[in-house]
């Protein structure tokens, strides 16, 4: 398989594990079932787009992509995370199509389903990220930077009270935690890194359109992040590598677009329902946390 | 304003529709607590029966649509047995998963199937009536008629036969149900049977109306599910309130704000439902506690 293939493979790896990690966060610790995710990498693509086309440099538009993800998602949680899980998803999703339909029809400031070419390549430091292998290295050091803070953050008291919150609401209220701050807070995280990961998407292909975020690639993401173990972030990137190659190599198997979509969606259907009924916390469990005494029940 | 009783009468037969779909997801929700989203899907491959029915085998439609109705009855069961049993203890975010993940593969395999091109329904085409402002066809006097039927035919089974006041017994209470002598599982099996019977008549419907396409599961899922919240989920009655509001809403939405451009006919369904969500998440008819976490 030639080298460059390798390469494009490799950074949409790298793309989607950020996308993962920032999943990790308001899924697998907080148990916050949203749909808004690939939407909020599409405002942070589109975000870092619009600026970049503007002439604005790429740390700013890198910045300004999670920003704005993460303020879109403050504004997404201010009504709904109140809500119990059906009624969030349900919303969730509705803001995230809404946000597509924005995509889409908004042809003013979008340029709607043609998209927006021609974003200019990343330049840091003076350095100009355009070729593959450059940009697999600023992705790869994105994902690095991403996935210490993550780990950080998840074994944190905050990462703590996250996974409190996972398995009984009520009790975490009960000590007397604003439950709700804590949801808002890791789903601002989480959207963040995924306007973060949009920023890279846009500028390593040059041209986004409102195709690459719609609620298939949440769906995507979810198997990723339920496969690579809820809360595990070094799970979420191996499970990662998996379906990105998996997706990949059908793309060379020679069968038509969509006939290879269609494959795809009945493969990666049909494994999220096992692996949710046989495998809830996914292939690879969380780590233990150490305590100092054990408990009676472990002996 | 002159366009407003044709509005009305576009957003009722609609609204019908998705009052349909709404049932589906009302019952399921009273009984099991748990939104089943593969409903769309389900209604989806019901109107996809009655199109391969009629086009591929020739059969008189009225009779190719009581087929795809059995058979999708039977696929609600199915989906429940392999997917929502097991999961009946886990944690209710396993359930929504499980319940897209249905949704995408039986996306997926009517597009392989039949393909991705949208089909227009072959129907007989006649001369419609004109009641005033308001011109009206007669498929779409067929929907208007046949919902109400749905609609009357199943307040019969919930209040006049004796699955009818199993199910009512176990959305109410299941463990008093059973201790009085409900048989729980045969209850549940026939609230998907119905839900998704009525699921493949709204999905046959809006496939009439409009035309099929393997994404149309979606669509009915997001409206069925504003219907259900707008009308309170968990209550029959809201569910037909809350759709017949919502394919209104929705018609005279696109009409003043929009200008008539049919593209923000979701973004308005979406927007409603939002609305609904952040000032009264019970919705029109029901009870605050089912939708608050605290």
């Amino acid at each position: 398989m030639p080298t460059g293939v390798i390469i494009h493979v490799l950074i949409v790896i790298c793309i989607y594990s950020i996308l993962s990690i920032g999943l990790n966060i308001i899924m697998g610790c907080a148990a916050l079932f949203s749909m808004a995710h690939a939407a909020l990498f599409g405002v942070g693509a589109y975000a870092s787009a619009l600026l970049a086309l503007q002439g604005f440099p790429f740390w700013l538009d890198l910045l300004a992509g999670m920003f704005i993800a993460g303020l879109i998602s403050f504004l997404i949680g201010l009504p709904t995370l109140n809500l119990v899980g059906d009624y969030l998803a349900v919303a969730t999703m509705g803001l995230a199509e809404i946000l597509v339909s924005i995509f889409r029809n908004w042809d003013a400031v979008t340029r709607g389903p043609m998209g927006l070419p021609g974003i200019p390549p990343a330049s840091l430091f003076g350095l100009t990220f355009d070729s593959p292998i450059s940009f697999l290295g600023l992705s790869a050091v994105c994902l690095l930077i991403i996935y210490l803070l993550a780990e950080r953050l998840a074994y944190s008291p905050f990462g703590r009270v996250l996974k409190a919150i996972r398995e009984d609401e009520g009790a975490v209220q009960a000590l007397g935690k604003s439950t709700f701050w804590f949801k808002m807070w890791a789903f601002v995280l989480g959207g963040a890194t995924a306007g973060a990961a949009g920023s890279l998407f846009a500028h390593y292909f040059g041209f986004i359109d409102p195709s690459s975020f719609t609620l298939w690639i949440i769906f995507f993401l979810w198997l990723i992040v339920i496969l690579g173990g809820l809360g595990n972030n070094l799970g979420s990137i191996v499970a990662a590598v998996c379906f990105v190659a998996i997706r990949e190599g059908l793309r060379f198997v020679g069968l038509p677009g969509n006939v290879t979509s269609a494959i795809q969606q009945i493969l990666f259907g049909v494994l999220l329902i096992v692996m949710t009924i046989f495998a809830p916390r996914g292939l690879i469990p969380e780590r233990k946390y150490k305590t100092r005494y054990k408990s009676h029940a472990e002996g | 304003m002159k366009m407003l009783p044709q509005l009305i009468v576009n957003g009722l037969i609609t609204g019908g529709t998705y009052a349909l779909a709404a049932i589906g997801y009302s019952m399921v929700y009273s009984v099991l607590k748990f939104a089943n989203f593969a409903n769309g899907a389900v209604a989806m491959i019901g109107a996809y029966l009655t199109f391969l029915l009629v086009t591929e085998l020739g059969i008189y439609l009225p009779l190719a649509f009581l087929i795809s109705i059995l058979a999708t009855a039977l696929l609600g069961v199915a989906t429940d047995k392999i997917a929502y049993k097991p999961l009946r203890q886990a944690p209710k975010i396993s359930s929504l998963i499980t319940a897209m993940a249905i949704s995408f593969v039986l996306e997926a395999v009517v597009l392989l199937v039949v393909g991705a091109e949208y089909r227009p329904f072959p129907l007989p085409v006649a001369e419609g009536w004109r009641l005033g402002s308001v011109y009206i066809t007669p498929v779409q006097t067929g929907i208007l008629v046949a919902s109400v039927v749905c609609v009357a035919g199943l307040w019969y089974i919930l209040h006049k036969t004796k699955i009818g006041r199993g199910m009512r017994a176990v959305a109410d209470n299941p463990e008093l149900a059973t201790i009085n002598g409900a048989d729980t599982d045969r209850v549940i099996s026939a609230v998907f049977a119905i839900g998704a019977a009525l699921a493949a008549v709204a999905g046959t419907f809006v496939g009439m109306d409009i035309a099929l396409s393997p994404t149309m599961g979606f669509n009915i899922t997001v409206k069925g599910f504003a219907a259900v919240v707008l009308g309170g989920m968990g209550n029959v009655t809201g569910a037909v309130l809350g759709g017949l509001i919502l394919g209104m809403m929705e018609n005279a939405g696109v009409w003043y704000l929009a200008g008539g451009d049919g593209r923000w006919k979701v973004t308005i369904a979406y927007a409603v439902l939002m609305f609904i969500l952040v000032v009264k998440p019970a919705g029109l008819l029901g009870s605050k506690e089912e939708s608050r976490v605290f």
